[in-house]
């Protein structure tokens, strides 16, 4: 809501600069957005006088102009302005003027003829061209007549006004008006507010012999008020009228258009100007449209109408939809002498409809669909027929056909100082109470400390007693509030297992060298699908309206958009990238979704390129698929779940069918390691670029022991290696399995230190040498103890797997 | 003989000055000193000599050995030391080449705000709440005093995945599934931090996924002074000691009074900058008293408990603390712009 301050002023006294002010309504409730001059930088410009206009010799589009500038001078002005004339009073820029933008004004020679400075359009002086009067937007613009040539232009355009720009809640809907915040700031300044003269000297017609109004549904139409202005004159508004619009964003049209959103600024009253012979009948009848039914409407659009709007007919065929736009067949144009006001309190809920299916947001149904006073719309329109029988010359018939209540009854809210001092922390006494409800110009009943406030209309947002208590506070001032420390009792706070446990997963990461992502849970439907380890049939979820297809989509794995994070480093040449996120994805297997999806916490990660590089001691290693698998056991030797997780090679869609491995806590699987598929990764056009998912919601759900304290060995342990030569397709990880298996209690340690695939093996095998750790806590251990076990292992591999030791 | 043995050890230590390492010396030492060596030969002939002279040569060749010994050790200790000073010399190597690159990744700027807050909130006694990012119109929208048609639902346009399921656009739902857990019995203290979603077009300034933080404070007597108390530490920890805070009437459907809290600004402490576009006040955070509906939909006695709620953006205190100038860039995850968060 733009407020333009001089207005503002004629219904409140203000003594304060537009900033003090501004500073004034932000900290009471209203944030004031910005305040803007509306001189943009001006000076030097003056009202001057044309005698004379004459073609200019030398080019065609100018004119050369006798101006009379004040004090007896008479400049020569040279003007290119297609509606520039004799007689006209015209703001000009004299030599040393300065315009906005820092545009210096200086004596020029145009095509051989003397300008001593310029004749201005009002978009030269800062005015936005969208406000500008349609006759002036080409053009310059001309002043009335009486202004006083070498005065102050600035002064007769309101150009030294100032505007403040409201950023409005929703609740505040009363403060869409200059008469509203006229309200608001004399609370806040401790004013009265000057309401205008709406008094009107009427015609000896009654307006009920020209019209009558009938409402349909009161539900949809509580109100209708009808009057009728007769002989109107049709011209431009006075320019004070003028500036006031195009200071608060509207350009101005003619005087009737013009009062009626003069008045809609004023009262915050949405009006509307008919003309009346062009009604095509003396009956107006407020029904909802015909499904399919069509208007045409102001714009010149034809509009397809719907059952759930509302519209203003002539008994037969919509003129107007309600609250939104009138019809093009009954608009007010330079011939009209008759006009019908129309004054009514349309449901917000009927406009919001009609201004959303038909994508019409104006002035008038957003202050419907946010709530007017009902009961100021009799006042305004008083108002508005008084300006146009003072501005239009018309004449007001008596009287105002109506349909509906003109107004309802308020109500009362309680409210108990106590309880206002208990929730704010404050002791602010009766006295001080009733005083800011006073400034308010909230009436009210007191008896100790008890008060008993009736509501004024016009504020529709006060219900329950915490309403009350926050005006009386921002009134009383928040800064004066003091400060205080809970009083409750001291209790723990702390994160959760399972919170710290997350934490810790993402410093594991961060300290195995993984930078941390986070990017949109919004994906494409296909990627949605994308990397699924789920065995059971889901289905995607889409949002019904989504701002693109690229964001329509709930992720299902964090991977698709890891992947396209690498896509986004690698167009900007970053290559070698090491990256994780952890997340929610949303898993729906429901084939309409009508409880809520399971969300699990992923955590992911992708790592492509160079993974660790020391370059002058030569050594650049890429990323392998045992370089994640690495970080992965690391990962759960923190989370103390190392025993129970076992890699068992397997398919994923996307991966490659030979480098996955399923990861497995309990025998279930909880996430995947493994390699890109080539092909994605060629599509994608990165490097070989390893990934992993884990479900951390499961691994985290998963009980783990307590951790015990060893004791420290005593005893010697006993290490004996061997090399096997088995079938080359063989896992290294079965024959671990079974020589822990084959080893017994005894056996404290098994570690895979050699791989050799060469051309000294014999063709589809290889050999593998493990280290064995025997050791007792207890005691000693004998030479002969560890030769049985040992044998057993020995014997056990070659059972299982035919395995033989190298030779 | 005497002068024998006085030639024997003007000679051996003549050899041992000249020796050039420690195998010359050992070679000396067995010519000199050893069993067979002359002075042992000297002694041996000791026989021959009267029974005065013997103890005076006697004493005369011990004298001589040690002092060869003492030379001898003078000269191993000698040599010792330049070969260790020649193996060091060896050794040395340019100590002004790089290191070797320690790998070590770093938090995403928005969890480093988010944990540095929840530290922050954790040391006052809170916990930290957590629900469903795909939530029920219910939780949303009615619980927290927004009923279907409320004006205010169009502040917040959503997305909707069917008419009674949306993703969260906040995370107050957070609040009334808490609140509603307690059964009507305080004190209540959480916050509840996480991602949510608007439909709004991904922009400077704008993006249809972002992270909130919401506090709320239920309890019996619990006062707006007290809500002041709390955003004043909240503030000076995380923005510096000597911030001030200002509150201002604002409106949220479900707090009542609802306030918002301006900061100092940190860059120029007050006196107008760009970043306090000229004012003074960094707008933190919205914040108010639970509204009465609130607390009664969620099992709470509304005459007998107060409470307090606030919410703040996660993107817009990352952007303020760091300088960043696009919300785009936290979602981009360009890697450059990761890696500058190391010591966030
Ligand atoms: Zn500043």
């Amino acid at each position: 809501m733009l407020i333009s301050y001089n207005w503002l002023k004629e219904y409140v006294n203000v003594e304060i600069s537009p900033s003090e002010l501004a500073d004034k309504i932000t900290k009471s409730g209203i944030e004031v957005e910005m305040v803007e001059s509306l001189n943009k930088g001006i000076s030097g410009v003056v009202v001057g006088y044309v005698e004379e206009c004459i073609q200019h010799p030398n080019a065609d589009k100018l004119r050369v102009c006798k101006v009379d500038v004040g004090q007896g001078e008479v400049s020569q002005i040279v003007c290119g302005a297609p509606n520039v004339a004799q007689g006209q009073k015209v703001a000009v820029a004299v030599p040393g003027a300065v315009l906005p933008g820092n545009f210096k004004i200086k004596k020029a020679k145009l095509r051989g003829e003397e300008s001593h400075g310029m004749i201005c359009s009002l978009t030269e002086l800062g005015v936005d061209t969208k406000l500008v009067p349609k006759e002036y937007a080409t053009g310059i613009f001309v002043m009335p007549s009486d202004a006083e040539p070498g005065s102050d232009a600035l002064e007769y355009l309101n150009l030294n006004d100032h505007v403040l720009e409201l950023g409005l809640t929703p609740n505040r809907a009363d403060c869409l008006n200059v008469i509203g915040v006229a309200n608001e700031v004399a609370a806040i300044l401790e004013q009265e507010v000057k309401l205008p003269n709406t008094s009107i000297k009427t015609s000896e017609e009654k307006a009920g012999e020209f019209i009558s109004v009938q409402i349909e549904s009161l539900e949809d139409n509580p109100y209708y008020g009808a009057m009728i202005i007769r002989d109107v004159k049709i011209g431009p508004s006075p320019l004070w009228m003028q500036n006031r619009l195009m200071a608060s964003g509207i350009r101005p049209i003619n005087n009737i258009v013009d009062i009626t959103n003069y008045v809609l600024l004023e009262y915050g009253q949405p009006l509307h100007a008919f003309d009346y012979n062009r009604l095509g009948s003396k009956e107006i009848v407020i029904r909802r449209a015909t499904e399919g039914e069509h208007i045409q409407t102001l714009d010149d659009q034809d509009r397809k109408l719907k059952e759930t709007h509302l519209v203003i007919t002539n008994g037969k065929d919509p003129i107007a939809v309600a609250g939104v736009m009138g019809g093009a067949t009954s608009e007010v144009q330079s011939d009209t002498t008759n006009v019908l006001l129309e004054a009514a309190y349309f449901a917000s809920g009927r406009v919001r409809a009609a201004s959303k299916d038909l994508g019409l947001r104006s002035e008038a149904s957003s202050r419907y669909e946010k709530g007017i006073d009902r009961n100021r719309v009799y006042a305004a329109a008083m108002r508005a027929a008084s300006l146009m029988a003072e501005l239009a010359g018309g004449k007001v018939a008596e009287g105002i056909v109506e349909a509906g209540k003109r107004e309802v009854n308020t109500y009362s809210v309680k409210m108990d100082v106590s309880r206002m001092n208990n929730l704010l922390g404050t002791e602010i006494t009766s006295e001080q109470t009733g005083s800011i409800f006073k400034r308010l110009g909230f009436s009210y009943k007191e008896s100790d400390g008890q008060f008993e406030v009736n509501v004024p209309s016009r504020r529709p947002d006060i219900t329950i007693e915490a309403d009350l208590i926050e005006e009386v506070g921002r009134i009383y001032g928040y800064d004066r509030i003091p400060t205080t420390y809970l009083l409750s009792e001291a209790r723990p706070g702390g994160l959760t297992k399972n919170q710290a446990q997350r934490r810790n997963i993402r410093t594991y990461l961060e300290g195995a060298g993984l930078y941390q992502a986070v990017t949109y849970a919004l994906t494409t439907p296909l990627k949605s699908t994308h990397f699924s380890f789920s065995k059971e049939k889901v289905y995607p979820i889409s949002v019904a309206h989504p701002m693109s297809e690229e964001r329509s989509t709930l992720r299902m794995s964090l991977l698709p958009q890891l992947l396209e994070v690498l896509q986004y480093n690698r167009n900007r040449s970053m290559e070698d990238l090491a990256i994780y996120e952890m997340g929610s994805v949303f898993i729906n297997r429901q084939e309409v979704l009508t409880d809520l999806p399971e969300e699990y916490v992923f955590v992911s990660g992708a790592v492509t390129g160079v993974f660790n590089e020391h370059l002058w001691q030569g050594e650049r290693k890429t990323v392998d698929f045992y370089v994640l698998k690495g970080i992965l056991e690391g990962l759960m030797g923190e989370l103390n779940l190392s025993e129970r997780i076992t890699y068992e090679a397997g398919e994923i869609e996307n991966m490659h069918p030979g480098r996955t491995a399923i990861v497995k806590l309990d025998g279930i699987s909880v996430g995947f390691v493994g390699q890109l598929h080539p092909a994605l990764q060629k599509e994608l056009d990165v490097k070989d670029t390893y990934v992993f998912e884990l479900n951390a919601t499961s691994l985290l759900e998963k009980e783990t022991d307590q951790m015990v304290y060893q004791t420290l060995p005593r005893y010697p342990s006993i290490t004996r290696d061997i090399a096997l030569v088995v079938d080359q397709e063989l896992p290294a990880g079965d024959l671990t399995t079974v020589i822990q298996a084959a080893g017994g209690e005894l056996l404290k340690e098994v570690n895979l230190f050699d791989l050799y695939e060469g051309e000294k093996m014999e063709e589809g095998k290889k050999s593998l040498a493990f280290s064995l750790k025997y050791f007792d806590p207890e005691r000693t251990l004998t030479d002969e103890e560890v030769v049985t076990a040992h044998n057993r292992v020995l014997k056990s591999l070659e059972e299982r797997f035919g395995a033989q030791l190298r030779k | 003989m005497k002068d024998r043995l006085e030639a024997l050890k003007v000679e051996a230590i003549g050899q041992i000055k000249e020796a050039q390492d420690l195998k010359d010396l050992q070679a000396v030492k067995v010519a000199y000193l050893g069993k067979k060596g002359p002075i042992t030969e000297v002694l041996k002939g000791m026989g021959k000599l009267s029974a005065e002279e013997r103890p005076v040569i006697g004493a005369y060749a011990n004298e001589v050995r040690d002092s060869i010994q003492q030379e001898l050790d003078k000269k191993q200790s000698e040599l010792e030391n330049a070969a260790i000073a020649e193996k060091l010399s060896k050794e040395t190597i340019d100590v002004s080449l790089p290191g070797r690159p320690v790998k070590k990744g770093n938090p995403h700027p928005l969890t480093a705000v988010v944990t540095e807050i929840e530290d922050l909130f954790l040391s006052m006694g809170f916990t930290i709440a957590e629900g469903p990012e795909v939530e029920t119109d219910y939780y949303n929208f009615e619980a927290l005093n927004l009923p279907k048609g409320h004006p205010a639902r169009d502040m917040q346009d959503s997305f909707f995945i069917t008419e009674d399921i949306l993703l969260r656009t906040q995370t107050s739902p957070v609040q009334a599934r808490t609140m509603e857990k307690h059964e009507g019995e305080g004190p209540v203290k959480i916050i509840s931090p996480g991602k949510v979603y608007r439909r709004d077009n991904d922009d400077a300034t704008h993006s249809h996924q972002f992270m909130q933080i919401e506090g709320l404070v239920v309890d019996q007597n619990v006062r707006l002074s007290d809500l002041k108390g709390v955003l004043e530490t909240f503030a000076k920890k995380m923005f510096g000691e000597d911030r001030k805070i200002r509150l201002r009437p604002s409106f949220f459907p479900f707090t009542e009074p609802s306030v918002e809290m301006d900061i100092s600004c940190f860059k120029c402490s007050g006196k107008g900058c760009s970043i306090c576009k000229q004012t003074g006040w960094i707008e933190i955070l919205g914040a108010g008293m639970v509204h009465p509906n609130v607390l009664e939909m969620a099992g709470f006695d509304s005459k007998k408990y107060t409470g307090f709620a606030f919410g703040m953006g996660p993107e817009r205190i990352a952007m303020l603390k760091y300088g960043i100038d696009d919300i785009r860039h936290f979602y981009a995850n360009d890697i450059r712009f990761l890696k500058q968060f190391k010591n966030a």
